[in-house]
């Protein structure tokens, strides 16, 4: 049955057949991050690991200090020695995003990792957990789900007057678990009832072991998409936060920077002080949303093989699409041309035509 | 010598909405070692249902079931004694595997839980199971349930099965799901197996045919009531009851290959 | 019936969380600003006001806390919620109640155009699926991901600063006031164009990525196979067959997205200076007016979960077997 909805691509089952091959523990590293060997992933994670990398060696690339003030030259256009120029106070705006990725990403990561832990927590435990339990948790989840977040973290940051890292993140976590949450409850039930969890449970196996054991390495590409989830949506919620100016300004990211262009009148005109911050939460985003489409391709693999397929046929031409196009076409021959186009396209998309 | 009774049990499944359903109504058998039991009947006559009981993975609403004349523990090492005696081979070997793990870590897993043998002689028992179900150890034990065939799987799922050493075992339609044509050697294996080590064993299929052939004593089960039972042959060519003789119409009679009206038996084989 | 009940209970049981999580949350914190404040202008409260803010923010620390829960409940009841420090203690439900119809308008007019649009969009694309259209995808990726804020303040800069089409900030004109005239209307327009705009570019991105992935997953099934196979015209395949089952989860994320959505279009009011609820929040927490804030947060989760009421019919609508939400 499941087979069915495999991928049927030469790209598959060149891995398939090589894979054997290597070396035992190489195929299990491999079978854990088999959802990320996909372009999307691939060009995400790199994007993210120069992020990173910007992040970590901040100090060494940035040619000036973040606050380093140079009254000499104020609210400069880009040029060679401020590549995107200066702020009111003669501040490099180029070393304010290399120093604002650190913020960024520390935030993302952290809220990341406590929201999905949570959810993983809450998430499985309803899925596993029958009756009662499993209702209240499930309930719990809904609630926070339609719980506005941003105005939470808004009204419970003002009551600070220098939150720290820590709170931000755990603030916006606990805003951000419930959508993980939902998907793994639905995923674990599904899960419960598979023959293989029965037969562990009828070997007697403890359920902590289950869970962690039998379980848990079949949900690690739902864990995962819903990990890049939160730290999306941390990196939108922690720049908001900046940009409104609830967050101090000790920490810099790329939301403080456009504060800062906001409050100083940096609108419309000084573009090169708000556009590249705005333009690098966008490209994180989307480095982060790719990385979640390579994984919801590995988990849905119609997802993949439909534009793959259908790129096939055409390229062989639509001659070779089965009876079902054949037919139509046939029907459709009086039609005006764009009709029949349309439904010839059509045809060669339809999965069922595609199929053997 | 092992019995295991299985004793006036009845299952009620409540049913939201519906009121209730009654899937086993006052059933009653026993199985010793050595003996092959098959219980025959169509999807929904409640023979999954008496699996799901004798591996406790639910509970009779009433009745009980003795092993040696005790009752089963609920809970707690009396249910892990039981669970190793008393072992389960599920109906789909696609589903019972988990697909993340491999083939070695099935088979280790119940000889590390029920201490079978010495941790240092785990790899050895495990590539001695996969010799006894016909798999060549070399090259499977590191393969995961996705690279071998439905015949290999069900036979790790045997050898699984037979990991813990049971005296009894419980086979719920262990070919159903296999092709056609590797059904017999998995179906022979199991009655290899049970010679080698005297097991009993409970052969729950809706093909007379093979319940025939396999077993010692057939059970029909229709809506939850044991219609009929008896020595296999008596059974089959002296069918009581009306539903063993429809059950024996609709399943392939190699006597009389195109003689058949309904053309049903031209169609299965 | 079963159904309906169910999800009647939770909507009852999710309301009286947002309410209980809204008495809780200035007790967790520091009570002291309000004592100050109240101390500072005493002299400008009368007695009653400063009876309901004390039982709004726990300060009535004698009463024990079920007293202060059924006395906050009775307030609730009675539409009392306090009065706003920096509104010149205006109750706080007058001055919510002034704001709240921007936001309903803006945001609920925006969002349902940017559903539907991205719905359309998002289903043509995944029908075509390996064509040109797949250009779309790396697009809406792109914009799902921009912050409403920054997108409002580049739409600013284009639309009003650089081609000066539209005004960029405020609700109607300077000046001027509501009334029921077209003036007046054209003029609510032309200021509501450019903050709709942001919010239909900004959330656009998600739908039709949304719409596009249930498609194909639907699209394999074997109905739609059928639908093709019987010759039925590929519009009529594409929309009732294929494109009617894969909005059902579209519109179950859609209720579930609107917590997130209305955070993002709150800080966009900021920007536009939009007469709103989020602008009316942002400027609370400024002026630390907590009375304001605490009844604001009521106000939004509640709407919230009204929208969720909504988007849960509009389900069991088009949902033959309604049994499908499950909680």
């Amino acid at each position: 049955m499941s087979l069915s909805t495999m991928p049927t691509t030469s790209e598959t089952s060149e891995a398939r057949a090589t894979e054997p091959q290597r070396p035992f523990a190489l195929r299990r590293l491999g079978t854990s991050f088999a959802m990320f060997r996909n372009p999307k992933s691939i060009t995400g994670l790199v994007i993210l690991g120069l992020f990173a990398l910007v992040a970590i060696l901040g100090d060494l690339i940035a040619p000036y200090g973040p606050l380093e003030k140079d009254f000499s030259a104020l609210k400069q256009p880009p040029s060679a020695q401020h590549w995107l120029g200066t702020t009111h106070l003669g501040e490099d705006v180029f070393s304010q995003i290399i120093y604002g990725t650190r913020g960024v990403l520390v935030v993302g990561l952290v809220a990341g990792v406590l929201a999905t832990f949570t959810a993983v927590v809450i998430g499985v435990a309803a899925g596993y957990l029958s009756g009662w339990r499993s209702e209240s948790l499930s309930a719990l989840t809904n609630v926070f789900l339609v719980i506005p977040g941003l105005p939470l973290i808004i009204i419970v940051a003002s009551q600070y007057d220098d939150p720290s890292i820590v709170l931000i993140s755990a603030v916006i976590a606990v805003t951000g678990w419930a959508w993980g949450a939902r998907v793994l409850r639905a995923q674990t039930m599904s899960l419960r009832n598979r023959d293989f969890v029965q037969a562990a449970k009828a070997n007697g196996e403890r359920l902590w072991r289950i869970i962690a054991v039998e379980m848990l390495p079949n949900l690690t590409a739902i864990i995962a998409s819903s990990f890049v989830g939160t730290v999306t949506a941390a990196v939108l919620g922690l720049t908001t936060l900046a940009f409104i100016g609830v967050i101090p300004i000790t920490n810099l990211n790329w939301g403080t920077i456009l504060f800062w262009a906001q409050q100083n009148g940096a609108f419309p005109d000084f573009w090169w002080w708000y556009v590249p911050a705005g333009l690098c939460i966008a490209i994180l985003g989307t480095a982060l949303s790719l990385v979640n489409f390579g994984i919801d391709e590995y988990v849905n693999p119609r997802l993949r093989s439909a534009g793959e397929r259908a790129r096939a046929m055409r390229k062989k031409g639509l001659s070779t699409a089965s009876g079902v196009t054949a037919v139509r076409l046939a029907d459709k021959d009086g039609d005006d041309a764009a009709g029949t186009g349309r439904a010839s396209s059509a045809g060669a998309d339809g999965e069922g035509a595609a199929r053997p | 010598m092992t019995t295991l009774d299985f004793r006036n049990v009845t299952k009620r499944y409540r049913v939201r909405g519906s009121g209730d359903m009654l899937a086993l109504d006052d059933v009653s058998f026993s199985l010793t070692s050595g003996q092959t039991i098959a219980l025959v009947g169509q999807s929904g006559s409640g023979k999954s249902t008496i699996a799901k009981i004798l591996t406790q993975l639910e509970r009779a609403t009433s009745g009980e079931v003795l092993l040696d004349g005790e009752p089963i523990p609920h809970r707690g090492p009396g249910l892990r004694r039981y669970r190793q005696r008393v072992r389960m081979v599920f109906q789909d070997p696609f589903a019972s595997l988990n697909p993340y793990h491999t083939i070695r870590h099935h088979l280790e897993r119940p000889l590390r839980l029920d201490k079978v043998v010495p941790a240092d002689q785990v790899e050895d028992e495990v590539r001695a199971l996969l010799t006894r179900v016909r798999l060549d150890p070399d090259a499977t034990i590191d393969r995961r349930p996705h690279e071998l065939s439905g015949g290999q799987r069900q036979r790790v799922a045997i050898a699984r099965a037979l990991a813990s050493r049971p005296e009894l075992l419980i086979a719920d339609e262990p070919v159903s799901m296999l092709d056609v044509s590797i059904r017999l050697g998995v179906l022979n294996l199991l009655a290899d197996l049970q010679r080698e080590s005297n097991l009993g064993v409970l052969y729950i299929t809706h093909d007379l045919a093979t319940a025939r052939h396999f077993s010692d004593e057939i059970m029909v089960l229709h809506h939850g009531v044991v219609v009929e039972r008896g020595p296999a042959d008596d059974v089959i060519l002296r069918a009581q009851h009306e539903y063993t003789r429809a059950l024996r119409g609709a399943s392939p009679d190699p006597d009389k290959h195109f003689a058949d009206p309904s053309g049903r038996a031209v169609t299965r084989s | 019936m079963r159904f309906l009940l169910r999800r009647l209970a939770f909507y009852a049981f999710t309301a009286w969380a947002a309410i209980t999580i809204n008495f809780f949350l200035p007790r967790m914190m520091k009570g002291d600003p309000i004592t100050a404040y109240l101390q500072k202008h005493q002299s400008e409260f009368n007695p009653e006001a400063i009876d309901s803010l004390r039982t709004l923010f726990g300060l009535d620390s004698d009463a024990s806390l079920l007293q202060q829960y059924l006395d906050y409940w009775r307030l609730l009841f009675s539409g009392d919620l306090g009065r706003s420090f920096s509104k010149g203690l205006a109750p706080v439900t007058e001055v919510i109640a002034s704001a709240l119809p921007w936001t309903l308008g803006l945001v609920g007019v925006a969002t349902i155009l940017s559903f539907v649009i991205g719905t359309g969009v998002g289903a043509f694309i995944g029908w075509r699926r390996g064509s040109r259209a797949d250009y779309v995808v790396p697009f809406a990726t792109f914009f799902s991901t921009v912050p409403y804020f920054w997108m409002g303040l580049i739409v600013i800069a284009v639309f009003s600063t650089g081609l000066g089409w539209f005004p960029a900030s405020h609700a109607y004109d300077k000046g001027s006031s509501p009334e029921w005239s077209w003036d007046f209307i054209g003029q609510v327009i032309a200021h509501g164009t450019l903050p709709a705009l942001t919010i239909v570019f900004a959330s656009l991105g998600g739908w039709v990525l949304g719409m596009r992935n249930m498609m194909i997953t639907v699209l394999d099934e074997d109905y739609v196979t059928v639908a093709e196979a019987k010759g039925l015209a590929p519009q009529r395949v594409m929309t009732r067959y294929a494109a009617r089952n894969a909005v059902l989860p579209q519109l179950s994320s859609f209720a579930l997205a609107l917590g997130f959505i209305v955070g993002g279009t709150l800080v966009m009011e900021l920007v536009f200076s939009y007469p709103g609820v989020g602008k009316l929040l942002l400027d609370a927490t400024n002026a630390k007016d907590w009375p304001l804030m605490q009844g604001l947060f009521l106000v939004i989760t509640l709407a919230v979960l009204v929208a969720n009421i909504l988007a849960d019919v509009a389900h069991a609508m088009l949902d033959p077997r309604t049994r499908m939400m499950e909680s």
